[in-house]
């Protein structure tokens, strides 16, 4: 059984992270970080059941994720749009010109994704809809695997995937049409 | 992928020849693929499968590389400065909580 002074020492280190996933699971500072204490306070009680060797950081997620759903998507007045539109495979990539013959050395559409802004980013994930933003962020900016995911949202492995494949190609989509708001689309097709 | 077909390797892929147990892709079965792949979800039968495609399609293996690009930008643009007030707030909570308990 995990000792409870440990908890501090060891749960810390995973704040700029969860505070990261808080921000875009709640789209407000001080929601986010109202979220993030609360996710630790409930951490520390629960830590005495904790088993070792475990993954702390998805235990903690699933904490978080869990708190975020229960609490802060009560307190939302109307209810969210759950799900997004089929978007074509490769979408940006293809929209950014890319599906012609290739040129030598590193391409103007990888060039183009070097301008996206955190901003963009950031906004486009904030975009999605609830489940499928959980999705991606875990997957795409935690780097956690399907199983894990799976564990983290508690939904089937076959929901994590379908929620991650599909969550990214809207996201793309919304980072084109951010892009293309401010001419970066334009950009990318100098020197064609 | 109609407008460039021609270029994709995997067409016309040999009809019960080969004598391997795995077929080889063609470009929709691995762009289909791409994300398990990128996310090193697959088993080693199947990721050599789409390895196989790629070490013969151009075009696939540079819409391969701007995905794993992208992934790469929106993990890096995503970050967030905590707040250093929530680091000292966290903290406090929680010796609060264990003065508590005692």
């Amino acid at each position: 059984m995990a000792d409870q002074a440990e908890f501090t020492e060891l749960a810390m280190e995973y704040m700029p992270a969860l505070y990261t996933a808080a921000l875009r699971m709640t789209r407000n500072p001080s929601d986010a970080e109202d979220l993030v204490q609360e996710t630790y306070l409930k951490a520390y009680r629960a830590f005495g059941g904790f088993q070792e060797g475990t993954n702390l950081k998805a235990w903690l997620y699933r904490i978080l994720t869990n708190t975020f759903i229960n609490t802060y998507r009560a307190k939302k007045r109307r209810p969210e749009i759950t799900d997004v539109e089929d978007v074509e495979d490769l979408y940006l990539y293809r929209h950014l010109g890319a599906d012609r013959p290739a040129g030598l050395g590193r391409s103007a559409e990888e060039e183009a994704l070097e301008r996206v802004t955190d901003t963009e980013v950031k906004e486009a994930i904030e975009s999605l809809p609830e489940s499928f933003r959980i999705a991606v962020l875990l997957a795409d900016v935690e780097g956690f695997s399907y199983k894990e995911i799976a564990e983290i949202t508690d939904v089937p492995i076959g929901t994590v995937m379908s929620r991650i494949h599909r969550g990214r190609k809207a996201l793309q989509k919304a980072l084109f049409e951010f892009g293309s708001a401010r001419g970066l689309v334009a950009a990318a097709d100098d020197g064609r | 992928m109609e407008n460039h077909e021609s270029e994709h390797a995997g067409h016309g892929s040999p009809a019960g020849g080969g004598g391997t147990s795995s077929r080889f892709l063609n470009c929709d079965e691995t762009i289909e693929r791409l994300y398990v792949y990128l996310d090193g979800e697959l088993t080693e039968d199947r990721r050599q499968e789409i390895q196989r495609h790629l070490d013969l399609c151009g075009p696939c293996v540079s819409a391969f590389g701007f995905e794993a690009e992208l992934r790469r930008v929106i993990a890096n643009r995503c970050k967030d400065h905590v707040p250093p007030d929530l680091i000292d707030r966290v903290a406090n909570a929680l010796r609060d909580e264990h003065s508590r308990a005692d």
